[in-house]
């Protein structure tokens, strides 16, 4: 009995060692914490944006009052960097260098992250969940510690181009798009879905300079050209002038426009509902206004959070979608990564997401990640408009 | 040398005593936040001599500013440049597009003038994304550059050695802006600020004297660009928006107009009031900024140099 009691100790002491043994953390975690940096445009030309980062430190919130992550609360530095690069390198150096971050998660903005995507790399800081929809972050190779989360504008672009194929492959395609890299991106991936097809099914292609103060000329080229698709790559400014010109001038094309500008308030709006009827978009998120989600379970548990912990946003807002998905899906990687709270551990998880579904994103949507491919989402379902609302249709496809 | 200008160089020598020391005492992150406040100086002290001085306002000098730091990232990128190396040709293109901007503009004086300098401001960073340009200004992804390590094997990390490079500027561009205010064309300046119609009459040449001081002005503003992209590492459209010329403008008030020890007040004052705002509250960041500058205008009307002026005398 006295040597099975001896053994039992043993046993139990070797077990009590080999626990402790697991606990490793990295910089800003502990036994109670988890320190995580972010920045964000909470002043200057993009604050519109800065609700994400005020929707995800609401939802930190939320978990910490339900008692943390494994018991460690998180403590979320999330600083403004007014959109200008100088400010982010300022601010993403006092996090990882004075602050000693764990990670950083949901920096927002393409130039503010181009800024600082060799530092965090040569720093080895995980760089997780970025809030911009380019395709350079998904470059495991180059840069095994950055993974963006949007669907990237070429990923939205190859689901365009799947439905063409599968419904209209005989589809003659005419392109507007902004010149600069977000234009590009799209048409590249809509170049790359088409594959060999591309040549053929492309007929024309126009593009336009930010500063150009209307595009009506584009337009009339266009539908020149006979095309009976019409994709739709610009800002909303641009896009309420393009789906007003092609319907003043009769043109009556299978009409697809990108998800930046399928705002109805900001865009379908100005160019006239009726005008607009049958544009098709892609979707990844369940829009808060839209009746189909009134007794869906992750709708409801979305505005409950809401009312409780952001009380002052407005709730029909996508940002606040957004930032509350995110830092959920960082929530599922700190809680895969157990015990072993190292940047090293971290980011491995972050790579190994497998089968992901976040309650805020449409049924169906699903998030993978490996080693080989830092893109998060990569699914949305196309909607068409009907005068009133976008309206779902079809199965969720995906961009990769 | 009469006693203030010996309690002067006492005073510029120990300021620089402690600057030497800083880089020693405080982590890396605190000096790249200290180089930002010595760059924003030079390029202060450019307007300040600008609008202090010759009393000229220039809503514009974010695009010098601009220009310079575009010089260094495609000098380093294209051409493999040395860095130091940038700085005098970043200067010198400045000071031709400062005077050759200020011989037309310059015709117009006072809100006319300010309204000119803003065109150039809001123009530019659409400039560096068009796409004849953009071979070299790599168009809105920007240029990304390397941090230059420290010569001759001295054991400074990279922060400190930049942050000694960037005081080395200073303290000369400083000493050559003492000289140049304290000079037949420092007064020449200033008359032209009090009484043009004086000035005129005195024999100096107006409009040359204004173009130049632009010119010049412009080209401080440029040397604070050019070390500016080295020392944050990127340059982007995006790096420079309009608000940029109105935190130098706000700076020269802040720090002192028409003094050469504002500019380093100034300097602190854009590098750490947005920081203060936002440590303050997230969502009212510009409104509590405007209570900074309310608070500045009201308390130092005359800026921080005028302040310490206003404390010294009081107690002498």
């Amino acid at each position: 009995m006295k040597r099975l009691t001896g053994l039992l100790l043993v046993a139990a002491s070797f077990a009590v060692g080999t626990a402790d043994a697991q606990k490793k953390y990295g910089p800003g975690a502990s036994d109670s914490e988890i320190k995580i940096g972010q920045t964000m445009p909470y002043s200057g030309p993009a604050s519109a944006y800065g609700t994400v980062g005020k929707a995800s430190a609401a939802y930190f919130e939320k978990i910490n009052s339900e008692g943390g992550i494994n018991g460690r609360k998180i403590t979320f530095l999330s600083l403004d960097d007014g959109y200008t690069p100088p400010k982010t390198v300022e601010q993403v150096r006092k996090l990882v260098e004075q602050e000693g971050v764990l990670l950083l998660f949901g920096t927002l903005g393409t130039p503010t992250n181009s800024a600082i995507h060799k530092y965090v790399n040569a720093k080895k800081v995980p760089h997780l969940f970025l809030n911009t929809g380019a395709t350079k972050w998904n470059d495991p190779k180059n840069y095994p510690w950055t993974m963006g989360y949007n669907l990237s504008y070429q990923a939205e672009s190859r689901i365009y181009a799947k439905y063409l194929l599968q419904t209209k492959p005989t589809a003659k395609i005419a392109i507007l798009y902004q010149n600069d890299d977000y234009g590009k991106d799209y048409v590249k991936g809509l170049k790359d879905g088409l594959g060999e097809k591309a040549k053929s099914m492309i007929v024309a292609e126009a593009s336009y300079e930010v500063a150009e103060p209307a595009i009506d000329s584009q337009i009339i080229k266009l539908q020149a050209s006979g095309a009976d698709t019409f994709f739709n790559v610009t800002t909303p400014k641009f896009a309420a002038q393009a789906i007003r010109k092609a319907h003043d001038l009769g043109w009556k094309p299978l009409h697809i426009l990108n998800q930046v500008s399928s705002s109805v308030g900001a865009v379908l709006t100005p160019a006239g509902l009726d005008k607009s009827v049958g544009l098709i978009t892609a979707s990844s998120y369940k829009d808060p206004v839209d009746p189909q989600w009134k007794d869906d379970a992750g709708m409801k548990d979305y505005l409950a959070f809401m009312k409780k912990y952001f009380p002052s946003a407005d709730v029909t807002d996508v940002f606040n979608a957004v930032g509350y998905s995110t830092a959920q899906c960082l929530v599922h990687t700190l809680k895969q990564s157990g015990e072993d709270l190292t940047r090293e551990n971290v980011m491995n998880q972050a790579r190994n997401i497998k089968e992901l579904q976040l309650p805020m994103l449409l049924p169906g949507i699903k998030i993978n990640t490996s080693p080989e491919d830092h893109s998060v989402l990569s699914q949305a379902q196309l909607a068409r408009f009907d005068g009133k609302e976008w309206k779902l249709f079809g199965e969720v496809i995906g961009g990769k | 040398m009469n006693t203030t200008n010996k309690s002067q160089l006492l005073i510029a020598l120990a300021a620089i005593a402690v600057a030497l020391v800083l880089p020693f005492v405080v982590p890396d992150y605190r000096i790249f936040q200290l180089t930002m406040v010595l760059i924003y100086s030079i390029a202060l002290l450019g307007l300040n001599i600008l609008t202090g001085y010759n009393g000229q306002i220039s809503l514009g000098h974010g695009a010098f500013y601009a220009i310079g730091a575009y010089t260094a990232a495609i000098m380093m990128d294209k051409a493999n440049a040395p860095y130091w190396s940038t700085l005098p040709v970043a200067g010198v293109i400045c000071l031709v597009v400062g005077f050759l901007f200020g011989l037309p503009a310059l015709r117009l004086s006072g809100h006319h003038l300010a309204l000119a300098t803003l065109a150039l401001a809001v123009a530019l960073p659409q400039l560096l994304k068009y796409k004849h340009l953009e071979h070299w200004t790599g168009g809105v992804q920007g240029i990304n550059l390397l941090k230059p390590d420290a010569p001759f094997g001295l054991k400074l990390s990279q922060d400190q050695w930049l942050y000694l490079f960037t005081l080395a500027v200073v303290v000369l561009m400083f000493v050559l802006a003492r000289n140049l205010i304290r000079s037949r064309v420092g007064r020449a300046l200033v008359a032209i600020r009090d009484h043009p119609v004086a000035a005129e009459a005195m024999g100096v040449n107006n409009a040359m004297y204004k173009s130049l001081t632009f010119g010049v002005s412009a080209l401080y503003t440029g040397v604070a660009g050019a070390l500016s992209a080295i020392a944050v590492q990127f340059v982007a459209p995006d790096s420079f928006p309009l608000t940029i010329s109105f935190f130098f403008l706000v700076g020269i008030v802040v720090g002192g107009v028409a003094s050469i020890w504002g500019p380093i007040f100034g300097g602190f004052f854009i590098q750490f009031a947005p920081n203060m705002a936002d440590y303050l509250s997230k969502d009212l960041t510009g409104a509590v900024y405007g209570v900074f500058l309310l608070l500045f205008a009201y308390v130092m009307p005359t800026g921080v140099v005028g302040f310490l002026r206003k404390l010294a005398s009081k107690s002498a």
